[in-house]
């Protein structure tokens, strides 16, 4: 099993929310800029290695619209998102809705991000919640569902207990 | 592809139930039948047996006979197949977030130089 950061946490919260928790050894300004200026952000939000971000485009205010696109460069496989800003506030808040170009849930998830100050560090709170029961009921049965990620760590737990399989 | 995708929408779907996340933890300890099942989860028969199904047809059990007895035994590939998915979610946030760091550590660096 991988080790994580004891920082980082994903975890689900109510019937149709998943949150997402880290903290940054920098302070709250930098932080923010770092997930919202398009130069920054095609830096890190990546995912594993091995791909990039050619499309990065963020227009920073409320109604304006951001849209990324990867490519995993050894295939040339795409996989494309976007949505529009609710809320813009700086450097505390962010609200944004967000979708998949190849969404397996209707309507469109609701992203927030708030950015706490600790001293030195900041830390980051994402929540993704799901527009209506029905988005939520299809995106678990892509194994996004707050049940799976919940019994995450059991199933942890259980792998880790299993002989190893020939 | 199609088909490996699918065949996880069937996993997830059985995981989804809390009891059934119960039953496979149970089972990791060992082959147990529906009798040995039920008691713990003060659940009935059928109920179990109901539940067993589920998991079955997504693969996460196999089902043997012995005698009279047809103990369930936890199949754990299809389980680490199932949890790799999510260990994928899990990887592309914290390999971007780790990467972050970098991007952060660089800017805290150029801060003091610029002014």
């Amino acid at each position: 099993m991988k080790f994580y950061p004891a920082s980082f946490k994903l975890t689900p919260a109510g019937d149709r929310e998943i949150l997402i928790e880290r903290e940054f050894d920098a302070p709250r300004p930098l932080v923010f800029d770092a997930f919202t200026k398009p130069e920054l952000v095609r830096q890190w939000l990546l995912g594993p290695d091995g791909w990039t971000m050619p499309v990065c485009e963020i227009d920073l205010r409320v109604g304006g619209l951001y849209r990324y696109l990867w490519r995993k460069e050894a295939t040339g496989e795409e996989m494309g998102m976007g949505g529009t800003f609710r809320e813009v506030v700086r450097p505390e808040r962010l609200v944004a809705t967000e979708k998949f170009d190849e969404a397996w849930y209707p309507g469109e998830a609701v992203d927030t991000t708030l950015f706490e100050e600790h001293g030195a560090t900041t830390k980051v709170r994402m929540s993704v919640l799901y527009t209506s029961k029905e988005a939520r009921d299809t995106a678990s049965r892509s194994g996004m569902e707050h049940g799976i990620v919940a019994g995450y760590d059991r199933l942890e737990k259980v792998l880790a207990s299993l002989p190893v399989q020939k | 592809m199609k088909e490996a995708a699918e065949r996880l929408d069937t996993t997830f779907a059985a995981l989804a139930d809390p009891t059934r996340r119960a039953i496979l933890a149970r089972l990791a300890t060992g082959a147990a039948t529906v009798n040995e099942l039920a008691e713990p989860f003060a659940m009935t028969q059928p109920a179990v047996s109901k539940h067993l199904k589920v998991l079955e047809r997504a693969g996460l059990i196999s089902r043997g006979r012995e005698g009279q007895r047809r103990p369930s035994r936890l199949e754990a590939r299809r389980l680490a197949e199932a949890s790799a998915w999510l260990e994928q979610y899990r990887a592309f946030w914290e390999a971007s977030f780790t990467r972050l760091d970098a991007v952060l550590r660089d800017l805290k660096g150029k801060k003091p130089r610029r002014r």
